[in-house]
């Protein structure tokens, strides 16, 4: 039994439209697969299904989650049994300090470990994780006084995003398109930061549209995502194969349209 | 910081029923009978043993009272009964200046308020007030020797006639409104504080304000006075039982900040739901003088209050910060006023305003520039972030300017919580109160950061118990 697992996981959105049409997947500790897909074709969808946002129903099949059914879960059920998902366009919380908000979002998760019982972390030990943690992955100081996400660069909300992964220790992080926005040096920072947590405890699943992420973050397996499916299977040679010859090799003909659904 | 922490957790999943909506037996002094006559001024007055200009003062102000209409503007107040109100009700015979001379009920109060505590912790002086009369007042003695007066108003009175005379009423007019011509007929408790000139109270004096009794009405008036190049900060917090019937609370602060002196008076209004407030607050700030009003409304049934500053010299400077959070059968018509009277003064009026689960919260404000006022600047900013469908935000900006060279900013903003913040939020594994929760102390801490820590981390937990259960 994998840690995450999709069963012909169907998505659609809230009018109905399905976008997510049969996805079948199994993620690991210390393991990183890569989902690659053109614009358009659901990987989002997906990363956002994976997380629990109400406006993304699933419709058919489920999700487990260290054999749980988590597919009702809310967002905040599933953080709490260890995933996460670091966004492509992290949202502002004016007023909010990035201190603030990580001692929270570390104190709620703790609180439902205790069985919904306060426990939270302590001032040292909390200083201590985070000051280590934004030394590791380059975050300047003065961030974690600024108010989350207000006024940020692309790529310091993206290490941001990272920081928060490194603090909050999920089993299973989802990264949507986390490499768009950065620079090399950052998108080398970041990607090592990725790597350093994937292993016994972590497995990552890495959404993609260019491979370039996958020159810093190896994977283990890559998962062709075309019109909402899961078309090819491989391991990091089917990134290269799909740099060199492009989505429309993988696109069975007939359905580039996504006319069936 | 850790027991600040602690502090906010603990607060978490307590309920104002719990914390303050207690009640303790009534063993009284004196308690008048229900409602409002010559004769309970007259008893009012005489139980002060006042002078005779206050007893007429008294008298003349009821007369404007029952004279004057309701206002028809703002909230409902159709309401109030003024026959039903207990107006005068002194719990002890003598003041107090140490908590355990209080009757063991009173002095259990304050204690499960946490008032003693904070008075050894991190206040400069502090007035407690029960009912009619303050019970409890006490201010260090380095400040005293310093020639600080702090002292609760009757006191005030008696000790200071002169320098209360000479400004008591002048600010605030008997007949400014009709709730002030309330006050001024039968005004009880409240602070009157003296800082001599270049005295700087570092600490805050506090005041807190309690009512115990069912129907009860309290008219406390507060009259401080900062002399040139002083400064104190004044705060005031207030509470009440939960009843199934209304209590009254109308009080006038009148301020006078002198030359380069600086005051700040802020205020966390946490009345039960079955509180009208309805409080006339105005400072006037002289040349190169400061004052701010911090208020925080987060309480009561009611409240109509837009505290004013004039600013009548040179180059003097007025702040209004005010957070009006309205919830379940509550209306906060809350906002401020600047009135700009002499040259190259400013004013910054800060509003935050927020209503959840059918509450209604807004901001009512003027802002008037005379003819002369030349360089007056000012800025007013509202806020408003409205939590469900039901909720109610309105913004009232009322502007008079009669001067042309003049910089005067407006911006009003209303927001919703936008499900993709919640949602970013809960996948961080914040339960959907907890996010609503940050988002809503995210939006007031423009204000909460101008407060002392204590202060912020108490705002942020009444803002914390207001949104338990609130959403979803």
């Amino acid at each position: 039994m994998a840690l995450l697992e999709l069963n012909d996981l169907h998505v659609a959105l809230e009018d109905g439209t399905e976008i997510v049409k049969g996805v079948d997947l199994r993620v690991d500790t210390d393991e990183v697969h890569a989902i690659m897909g053109p614009n358009g074709s659901g990987k989002s969808t997906l990363a956002y299904a994976l997380m629990g946002h109400p406006a993304y129903e699933v419709t058919g099949g489920q999700i487990l989650l260290d054999g749980e059914d988590i597919t009702e879960l809310e967002a905040d059920e599933r953080a709490q049994r260890g995933l996460f998902l670091a966004f492509q366009y992290p949202h502002a919380v004016p007023g909010v300090t990035v201190t603030n908000f990580m001692r929270q979002a570390i104190n709620s998760i703790r609180k439902a470990k205790a069985g919904g019982v306060d426990d939270p972390i302590s001032v040292k030990e909390f200083r201590t994780q985070m000051l280590e943690a934004m030394d590791r992955l380059k975050v300047p100081r003065e961030l974690a006084q600024r108010y989350l996400n207000e006024g940020f660069s692309g790529g310091e909300k993206k290490r941001v995003e990272i920081l928060q992964m490194a603090m909050l220790r999920p089993r299973i992080a989802i990264l949507d398109e986390t490499d768009s926005g950065l620079d090399i040096d950052a998108l080398r920072i970041v990607a090592g930061g990725v790597q350093e947590l994937v292993g016994p405890e972590m497995g990552a699943l890495v959404i993609t549209h260019y491979q370039r992420i996958l020159n810093y973050i190896q994977p283990d397996f890559v998962h062709v995502f075309v019109d909402g499916r899961i078309v090819a299977d491989g391991g990091k040679e089917l990134a290269q194969r799909l740099e060199e010859e492009g989505y429309e090799a993988f696109v069975p003909s007939g359905s580039a349209t996504g006319g069936e659904a | 910081m850790a027991s600040t922490e602690t502090e906010i957790v603990q607060g978490i999943g307590s309920d104002y029923e719990v914390k303050y909506g207690f009640s303790v037996p009534e063993d009284y002094f004196f308690k008048s009978g229900r409602g409002l006559s010559h004769e309970l001024v007259d008893a009012i007055s005489s139980h002060k043993d006042e002078p005779d200009w206050m007893r007429k003062f008294r008298h003349k102000s009821l007369d404007y009272f029952l004279a004057r209409p309701m206002p028809r503007w703002g909230a409902d107040l159709s309401g109030i009964d003024f026959e039903n109100i207990y107006y005068y009700i002194r719990p002890t015979e003598k003041q107090a200046d140490k908590w355990e001379d209080l009757p063991a009920d009173i002095k259990d109060t304050w204690d499960k308020l946490g008032i003693p505590e904070a008075e050894k912790k991190y206040l400069a002086g502090v007035g407690a007030q029960y009912e009619s009369e303050v019970v409890y007042h006490k201010l260090q003695a380095d400040l005293e020797a310093k020639g600080v007066i702090f002292l609760d108003m009757d006191s005030g009175l008696r000790e200071h006639e002169d320098l209360v005379r000479q400004y008591f009423g002048t600010i605030i007019p008997q007949n400014d409104n009709k709730f002030a011509a309330l006050n001024s007929a039968v005004w009880s408790g409240g602070s009157f504080i003296y800082v001599p000139p270049g005295v700087r109270i570092e600490m805050p004096l506090q005041a807190y304000f309690r009512i115990n009794a069912e129907n009860m009405g309290q008219f406390e008036r507060t009259l401080i006075i900062v002399d040139e190049d002083a400064y104190v900060h004044y705060v005031e917090g207030c509470t009440a039982p939960i009843y199934s019937s209304d209590s009254l609370h109308s009080a006038v602060v009148e301020i006078v900040v002198k030359p380069r002196g600086r005051c700040r008076y802020t205020t966390i209004q946490n009345w039960s739901n079955n509180v009208y407030n309805l409080v006339t607050k105005r400072a006037v700030a002289y040349e190169g003088a400061t004052m701010e009003w911090v208020d925080g409304n987060l309480g009561s049934k009611v409240t109509m209050k837009y505290p004013a500053i004039w600013l009548l010299g040179e180059r003097a400077h007025g702040e209004v910060l005010s957070i009006a959070f309205a919830g379940k059968g509550q209306h906060q018509d809350a906002g401020g006023k600047a009135v700009h009277a002499a040259p190259n003064t400013s004013s910054v009026i800060t509003s935050k305003s927020i209503s959840k689960n059918g509450g209604r919260a807004g901001y009512r404000g003027l802002l008037e520039v005379g003819k002369g006022a030349k360089g007056a600047r000012s800025k007013v900013v509202c806020d408003a972030l409205i939590l469900d469908e039901e909720s109610r935000s309105d913004t009232y900006p009322y502007m008079r300017i009669d001067e042309n060279e003049v910089d005067i900013g407006h911006e009003a903003t209303v927001s919703k919580i936008g499900e993709e913040q919640l949602f970013y939020l809960m996948s961080r594994g914040l339960s959907e109160a907890e996010a609503a929760a940050m988002i809503v102390s995210g939006f007031v801490e423009p204000v909460t950061k101008e407060l002392p820590l204590e202060y912020a981390v108490e705002l942020n937990r009444l803002i914390q118990l207001q949104m338990e259960g609130s959403v979803g």
